[in-house]
Parts: structure tokens; sequence; C-alpha cells
């Protein structure tokens, strides 16, 4: 089996839109889409599943929440309740005013560190990674679909350029 | 155009009638002397109840020596002015549980109209469908205003002891009032009321006025006016606000001050505001009056709810922890009293205006499913009633509070004048704003 794929390249992100739709219509399965940035609404074509980093966020922040509140329930009622400044060390809710900017911030930080190296390793980013682009125009002002071929060559160059693709190529993938 | 349909009509005045008998009743049954007072606490401790809580610095009655009459004697003073204090916290109570729920549905079409008038300033593309929703929802302020004022004079002329600086007995023998009576003292306090409860109405007015014109206008000139007005009501609303609060709520605890206190009363009536408008819209689309609605329009007025609710707490939470945490005495009264008297109010408030919202309008989906936000708004708007029952009853009655007939008719009055003020003034113009610059955009909005 050939690992052959067609990248049918376009110049505007309107074009990119009718040409996924088109795409899915015709039950061609799209690999990939490579863009220069946010195409509105292009996930939504594409048919991709909604994100679920967010309530990745909001698991995390109630770690955050929970470390906060052990960190200072330990510290300082538990370890050594000293008297400080006439402050009620006795139970952790007699305290708690003082504590609730420690518990906000540490929720917030595990939130947002979390997430975003959720991000990063579900995207496969980090430093030395190496770049993953198809065609260098991409970054700058073209769009890539990148659609694999199987033994219907002819038949989808002629479907992509009618689709309104600048240029179609077909390119053997390793 | 949106017609009011006769069964909520009927409702409203079910509600108002039920109000008036309720708020009737409440100040047939207060105490109309010290006697009958006397009796109910002699019944009251026979029972073994203690029903009022005083919040009085416990004297050691030990360490003088007294003989059994000296010390009978002193008892007995100090039943009978225990009596004076409750029988004067009972004669407030209708009168308290009135002006919350007058001064809660003021403040919430105030704060719509706040949010009108920034929706305007802003230019925001997403909300021109729902201007005359805001606009029936601030049809409410001049009639909540002359109610309001009303009621004020009434004060002014004695009926009540709400604000007890207005009493020239109190003031002669109270240091810290009679310093800050430059500021306390009723005709300048009235004035005051007068200028903000005219200035707010007059922008009410004139933008509802503009925004009608600029529907049958072939230019923009209209719809600039109101900007032009948006922007001056904005800053007058922000001194305004800030000096109101003092005046209404916070003189009726006149030992303490809190400097953020502006703001909190802001954020509360403001995210009550808010939750109003979502309320009618979802009523109002659930109807089919509002076909340029769509879930998006609704989404947004949730994340606003969200925000301010979390604003809300943010302030409450400031308010509360730098004063806890200071706990110089003469502020920390306010709180004590709070906390040890009106402890399920005071938390609970937190609960409903913070803990409920932050755990069910965080979700996306959730913001657009119809019977999460009613539910979440009907929670909201209840806790921010009971933020003010906070704010205004324990200075007025202190121990004595319970939320009983004379609240509710008092809210069930209100709701029931509200409901019909709004609804009446949607009829008068079309749901849909013709020539506003950003109807087109607001139409097809979606997020």
């Amino acid at each position: 089996m050939s690992n052959k794929v067609i990248y049918a390249i376009y110049n505007d992100d309107d074009i990119l839109m009718d040409a996924v739709k088109k795409t899915r219509a015709a039950h061609h399965h799209i690999e990939e889409v490579f863009t220069p940035f946010p195409v509105h609404g292009l996930d939504k074509a594409m048919g991709l599943a909604p994100t679920r980093l967010a309530i990745c966020a909001f698991i995390y922040g109630l770690c955050g929440l929970s470390f906060g509140t052990f960190l200072m329930d330990f510290v300082m009622i538990q370890d050594w309740p000293q008297d400080i400044g006439g402050k009620p060390s006795f139970s952790y809710i007699d305290n708690m005013p003082a504590f609730v900017p420690i518990m906000f911030e540490e929720t917030v930080f595990f939130a947002a560190h979390l997430m975003v190296i959720t991000f990063y390793m579900r995207s496969r980013l980090w430093p030395f990674k190496e770049a993953e682009n198809p065609d260098v125009r991409t970054t700058d002002d073209h769009f890539l679909m990148e659609v694999a071929v199987n033994n219907n060559e002819e038949e989808l160059v002629s479907f992509f350029e009618g689709t309104g693709a600048v240029e179609v190529k077909v390119i053997e993938k390793h | 155009m949106y017609t009011f349909s006769s069964k909520l009509k009927t409702f409203s005045f079910i509600l108002m009638a039920i109000g008036l008998l309720g708020i009737g009743y409440g100040f047939l049954t207060a105490p109309k002397d010290i006697q009958e007072v006397e009796k109910t606490l002699a019944a009251q401790s026979k029972e073994g109840h203690v029903a009022h809580y005083e919040l009085t610095t416990p004297v050691d009655h030990h360490s003088e020596v007294l003989t059994k009459e000296q010390a009978e004697v002193k008892e007995q003073a100090e039943k009978k002015e225990h009596a004076e204090h409750v029988f004067h916290q009972l004669q407030n109570k209708p009168w308290s549980a009135f002006y919350v729920a007058c001064i809660f549905f003021m403040l919430l079409s105030l704060g719509t109209l706040v949010f009108y008038g920034i929706q305007q300033v802003a230019q925001a593309g997403w909300s021109p469908v729902l201007f005359r929703v805001m606009q029936g929802i601030t049809a409410y302020l001049p009639v909540g205003s002359v109610i309001f004022f009303i009621f004020l004079i009434l004060c002014g002329l004695h009926f009540n002891h709400l604000f007890i600086w207005l009493d020239p007995e109190v003031v002669a023998h109270d240091k810290i009032i009679a310093n800050k009576s430059g500021y306390l003292n009723f005709p300048f306090w009235i004035v005051r009321a007068a200028i903000f409860l005219a200035g707010w109405n007059a922008y009410r007015y004139f933008s509802r006025k503009n925004c009608l014109a600029q529907d049958e206008s072939d230019d923009n000139s209209f719809y600039k006016k109101n900007f032009n007005i948006s922007a001056m009501f904005l800053v007058f609303f922000i001194v305004s606000e800030s000096i109101m609060s003092w005046d209404w709520i916070m003189s009726l605890d006149p030992h303490w001050s809190s400097t953020l206190f502006g703001w909190y009363v802001f954020a509360s009536f403001f995210v009550s505001g808010i939750t109003m408008i979502t309320v009618v819209t979802v009523y109002l689309k659930s109807k089919g009056y509002l076909e340029n609605v769509n879930t998006s329009h609704i989404h947004d007025l949730a994340k606003f709810m969200f925000g301010i609710s979390i604003f809300w707490t943010y302030l409450w939470f400031s308010q509360f922890m730098l004063i806890w945490y200071a706990n110089i005495p003469e502020e920390i009264t306010y709180f004590v009293m709070r906390i040890q008297v009106y402890n399920l109010p005071f938390f609970g408030a937190v609960v409903m205006n913070f803990l409920f919202p932050v755990l069910i309008l965080i979700n996306t989906d959730f913001k657009r499913i119809t019977w999460i936000l009613v539910m979440a708004s009907i929670v909201i708007l209840l806790g921010h009633y009971v933020d003010f029952f906070n704010m205004i009853m324990p200075g007025t009655v202190g121990g004595s509070w319970f939320i009983g007939v004379s609240e509710i008719a008092s809210v069930l009055f209100f709701l029931g004048l509200f409901i019909f003020v709004v609804f009446s003034a949607l009829t008068k113009a079309p749901l849909l704003p013709k020539r506003n610059p950003y109807i087109e955009e607001s139409k097809h909005f979606h997020y």
C-alpha cells in the first residue's frame, strides 16, 4: 500500500472552508489542515471533537484548592499552631479568611500551569521539537489540506482542482 | 409588538393584593406600646426561650457588691431598657421589611439601566436586540423611585426609626453621630436623594425617547445623542451611586463606615439587574416574542451573571476580610453582629450568590440550557435580596429579625408591581429597535 497524500493548497480561508465542507461531503478523509492563523469554525467544518482542556483545568483547580487548604491547615493549624498577632489558630475555619488569598492563588496557579502543560503534551510541543511543516508558505499566507490517497489519485486531483485550490500536489510520504 | 398576557396581569395583581394585605398585617401586628413587648418578653423568658439576642459587653455583676435591694432595682431598670429596645426594633420591623424590598427592586432596575448605558457606550454588537427588554425593566425605575422617595420623606417625618440619626434626641446624646451631622442631616440628605433619583430617571426618560426616535429617523443623530448622554450618565451614576450607598444603607449603622461599601452595593444590584434581564428575556423568548434572540445572546447574559457574581463575592470578601483581619473594635462590631445574630443569612448569601452560580454557570453548555439558567437566576435574585436584608436589617431591627409575613409580603407586593410595570412598558414599543447601527450585527450574533 502506497502512502501517498495530496496537498491541496489554498490562498483564502473562505475557499478553504468551502473545500473542507465539499471534501467531507465527498467522504474523503482529511488527514490534516495547516493554516497560518486560526480559521473560525474550521474545527466544526472538519468535524473535530470539542476540546476537553477546560474540564482538565477545572479538575486541576480543585487540586490546587485542596493543596492550598492542606498546606495552610498542616502548617498553621496542625503542625505548629502559634498565636500570631491574636489570629485564632484553633481550627481551620476559625482562621480561614486569612488563608483565602493563598487558596485562591493556588487554585489559579494549578489550573493555569497544569492546563498549559497538558496542552503542550497533548499537542506534542516542546523545545527542540522538529517542525512538522509540510510547506513553509502555510505559516505565512497559504492554507494546506492533506488528504490520503487510496488508489484514486486522478479522481482526487481533479476533485481538489475543482475546489479552488491554487496548487494540488501528490507527495509520497515516508 | 408584545401583548401583556392576561394571565400574567392577573398574577401581578394577585401578588400586589396579597402583598398589600401582608404589609398591612405586618403594621397592625407590630406592638403599639411597650407593655405589649414586656408581656411577650416575660412569656418568652418563662418558656426559657432566649429569642432576643443582645449585643452588649458582658458586665460582671459580681464585681460590685450590691445589696439585694440595689440589685433588684438595677435588674428592673435593665429589663425596662431591654423591653424598650426590643419595642423599637419590633416597631421598625414592618418598615424595614418594606424598605428592603423597595430599595431592592428599585436598585435592580437601576442596575439594568447601568448595564444598558454601558452597552450603549461600549457600542456592543450583541446586545441591541435586548435594548427594549432592558428599557422595559428600567420602566420600573420611575415608579420605584417615587415610592422610595416618599418612604424617605416618611422617615424624615419620624414615622419610623430606621435612620436613628434622623432623631434629634439620639443626635444630642451621641457625639459620633453629632459630629457627622454636617453630612447626615435631613434637608441635605433628602435633597441629595432627590437629585440622584431625578438624574437617573432623566437619563432613563431621554434614552428611551431617543431610542424610539431613532427608529423613525433617517440618520444616526439620535443614536449619537444616546451615546453622549449614556457616557454622561455613567459618570454621574458612579458618583451618585457611591453617595447613595452611604445615604440609604450605610447610614443605618451611623457608627460604622467602609470605603468600598459603594462598590459592594453596586455589584449586588448590578448582578441582580443583569439576572433580571436574563429572566425577562428567557420568558419573552419562550413566549415567542424575541425571534432574533438566540442562545448566544442568552449565553452572553449568563457569562455576565457569572462574572459579576464573582465580582460581588470579591468585594464581599475584601470588605469582610480586611475588617476581620485588623479587628478594630469600632469597625468589627458590624460583622460581629452579622455573624452572631444573622449567621445563616450572612453566610447563606455567600452560598447563594457565589458558590451556587460559580458551580452551575461555569459550564458553557449549562449557560444555554433554559431551565438551569432560570434556576440559577432565581437563586441569585433571592441571594441578593438576602444580601440587602443583611445590609439593612441589623441596623434597624437588630436581634428581632425574622423572615415572616412582613418581609415576604413586601417582596410579593413589589414583585407584583414590578411585573405589572415592566410588562406594561414592554407592550408600548416594538421589541426590536429598527434603526440601531448595530442591530444587524446583533441579529446575527453568534458565539
